[in-house]
């Protein structure tokens, strides 16, 4: 038997019960739209996550400073110890030692309330040297960035975020303007272009003055804490190389033989970008199976109405064993009947769940806030659709199989 | 070409056995119109299901073209349903929504064959049912479905042709003629025909009357055509 007369069989079956059959095709159809909306969510999410990190600067390494268990008995640090100094990042800046390095910023945090005019607003203060435009890939939209000079003579300057501008000004132009922030005064040199993304780590939503200033004015006289160096490879490709020098340079400098011990951690982009994905995909995964519940469900609703179909056409699976069906061609028969129904549901489902996808951002609740654009993949689609025609095969095949071993005398008498 | 040896076919239901079948012996050669009569419940059906190939006896032995089917397993079974015999049944079984045409052509669907829908056409015509070929059973009275369920086993081209009761459901007139065709066949084709009925009127059409009395054989005449 061939799979066009299989399918025409097939077909002439699910037609005489088309409402029983449209209905157990939703059964499928709700869930592999529920699949293919969560999973392009957990895609949305994951693009979303990649654009950030990615905005972040390319070929980036953080150097953060980490609990010392020094050999020598002596503890050197303590929680974000103060390991790291302004002579580890000029050692690192030594081109010499560190060819693959091009430019490594310190960078101090500092939290604080901004205030211009009678707009209040809060953002980190980071503290840090004149490299950091290139180091973390930030454009200036307006002004200049400080200068060296600035920072050796803690000028009370700042660069602001887009979100920044935005919030505290309005229309007003704010170079030269001067802002608060901790009651302390700074003037407006710079503003940063948006690197766009929006929400939580908003690469816009940055204040930036100069190292000393931040640690003379702002950090409360907590001494020169540096709380991490960011250094940027030539290339993605001399990252590692780049981190190797890093980590050579900081051994020797802070004279720690076993790298187990280190009193540093160093840490680059593709790092996180690596975990940033693996928390995107396990989100993804997690989604898609709670939606292919749905899909069982859908699936055992296909096994009951196959099981009530083989019942009631008893007696043509008797005559056509009569005429020479062999048990093979009525088990793909009715295989096929479920196969069909279930792909059916399928590639309904998925024009469904692409639709609704891309509808989303036209839903004003959604466009409004930060949820990330579902973003609907080949792969997801042709997954979707195989799982669901395979779901009919797997709950097809109990019943498929009752018919193919029906007796055929049996199955002639049944009334 | 049928030869069964001392058959014997019991069934079980919970701890009563019913033996439908006592112990027949039966030839039935190339060519021959056999009719098979005896009461209600005489075992005629049984022995019309065993000589189909549909079951197998439970004793003694059934050679069809001197081999044993007993040693055939349900698939070669439903081969040999297709390619030897073909099947006529009293309450027609023609498959429901499903035109005459496509009926005619499922036989050759699961003998994987060729040019199916022409060589329908053509058992559909030889059955004078040319003009019904898109016609659903319901669409078809009695005598035409009957018809119909007769070029489906002709489809093949078998050798043998069982009919159980094919005019149970009949008016006379159609009841002639579809004896006429049954008989035609096994004249002009020289098809084994094995017919299960009731009536005498219809047995005189056969050439061979076989008796069935509690699962045995009590008669068997040939009568002198
Ligand atoms: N599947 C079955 N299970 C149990 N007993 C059966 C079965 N099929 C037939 N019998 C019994 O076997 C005996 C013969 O039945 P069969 O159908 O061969 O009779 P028949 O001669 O064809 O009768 P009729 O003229 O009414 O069709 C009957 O007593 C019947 O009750
Ligand atoms: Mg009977």
């Amino acid at each position: 038997m061939n799979l066009f007369e299989a399918l025409r069989i097939a077909g002439n079956g699910l037609l005489a019960n088309r409402l029983r059959s449209a209905l157990t095709t939703l059964g499928i159809l709700i869930g592999v739209t529920a699949v293919i909306l969560l999973v392009a969510v957990g895609n949305g999410a994951s693009v979303q996550i990649n654009n950030q990190v990615q905005s972040l600067g390319a070929n980036v390494i953080y150097v953060y400073p980490s609990n010392a268990r020094g050999t020598g008995g002596v503890s050197q640090g303590f929680g974000s110890g103060q390991t790291l100094t302004q002579a580890d990042v000029d050692a690192i800046n030594n081109r010499q030692q560190a060819p693959d390095v091009v430019a490594a910023i310190p960078i101090a945090q500092s939290g604080g309330q901004i205030t211009y005019g009678n707009q209040n607003y809060f953002a980190p203060t980071t503290g840090t040297t004149p490299a950091f435009p290139t180091v973390r890939n930030y454009q200036l939209a307006e002004g200049s960035f400080f200068t060296d000079d600035d920072v050796n003579a803690r000028h009370r300057v700042v660069v602001l975020g887009q979100t920044v501008v935005d919030n505290l000004f309005g229309s007003t132009d704010p170079i030269g303007q001067t802002i608060k922030i901790s009651k302390q005064s700074f003037r407006v040199v710079g503003v940063f272009a948006s690197k766009g993304g929006s929400g939580l780590g908003s690469q816009d939503n940055v204040v930036v003055a100069p190292i000393t200033t931040v640690w003379a004015y702002l950090t409360g006289g907590r001494g020169k804490i540096i709380s991490q160096i960011v250094a940027s490879a030539s290339s993605p490709s001399v990252v590692t190389q780049a981190e190797t020098e890093i980590t050579t340079i900081l051994l020797q400098r802070h004279q720690i033989a076993d790298p187990t011990q280190a009193d540093f951690q160093l840490q680059s982009q593709q790092d996180i970008l690596t975990q940033a994905n693996s928390i995107a995909t396990a989100l993804t995964l997690v989604l898609g199976a709670i939606a292919g519940i749905s899909l069982v469900v859908g699936g055992i609703g296909i096994m009951n109405i196959m099981l009530v179909t083989v019942t009631e056409r008893t007696r043509e699976i008797g005559i056509r064993k009569a005429i020479g069906a062999r048990r093979r061609d009525i088990l793909i028969q009715f295989l096929i009947e479920a196969m069909v129904l279930s792909g059916l549901g399928g590639a309904l489902g998925i024009a469904v769940g692409a639709l609704l996808a891309n509808q989303a951002p036209n839903i004003p609740a959604i466009a409004s806030s930060n949820f990330p654009t579902p973003v609907v993949s080949a792969p997801s689609v042709v997954l979707a659709f195989c799982v669901s025609v395979a779901i009919g095969l797997f709950f097809g095949i109990y019943p498929a199989n009752r018919a193919a071993r029906l007796h055929p005398i049996e199955a002639l008498r049944y009334e | 070409m049928i030869t069964l040896e001392g058959v014997t076919k019991t069934y079980r239901m919970g701890k009563l056995e019913v033996a439908a079948l006592q112990g027949v012996d039966l030839h039935v050669g190339r060519g021959e119109f056999v009719a098979i009569m005896g009461a209600s419940g005489s075992g005629k059906s049984t022995l019309m299901n065993i000589v189909g190939c549909l079951d197998v006896p439970t004793g003694g032995r059934y050679l069809l073209d001197g081999t044993d089917v007993a040693k055939f397993d349900d698939d070669q079974l439903a081969v040999i349903r297709n390619r030897k015999i073909g099947f006529v049944f009293q309450s027609f079984n023609l498959i429901p929504r499903t035109s005459a045409l496509h009926n005619v052509e499922m036989p050759l669907v699961y003998a994987g064959e060729r040019g199916r829908t022409e060589r329908a056409r053509e058992a559909l015509g030889s059955v004078g049912l040319a003009d019904r070929v898109h016609h659903q059973p319901t669409e078809l009275s009695g005598g035409q479905q009957q018809r119909a369920a007769i070029a489906r086993a002709l489809v093949t081209n078998p050798a043998i042709l069982l009919a159980d009761e094919p005019t149970g459901n009949l008016d006379s007139v159609s009841s002639v003629e579809i004896m006429r065709l049954l008989a035609n066949l096994n004249a002009e084709q020289g098809r084994t025909v094995v017919l299960i009925t009731h009536e005498q009127d219809i047995a005189r059409f056969a050439k061979r009357v076989v008796e069935l009395r509690d699962g045995r054989i009590v008669r068997d005449e040939r009568s002198a055509a």
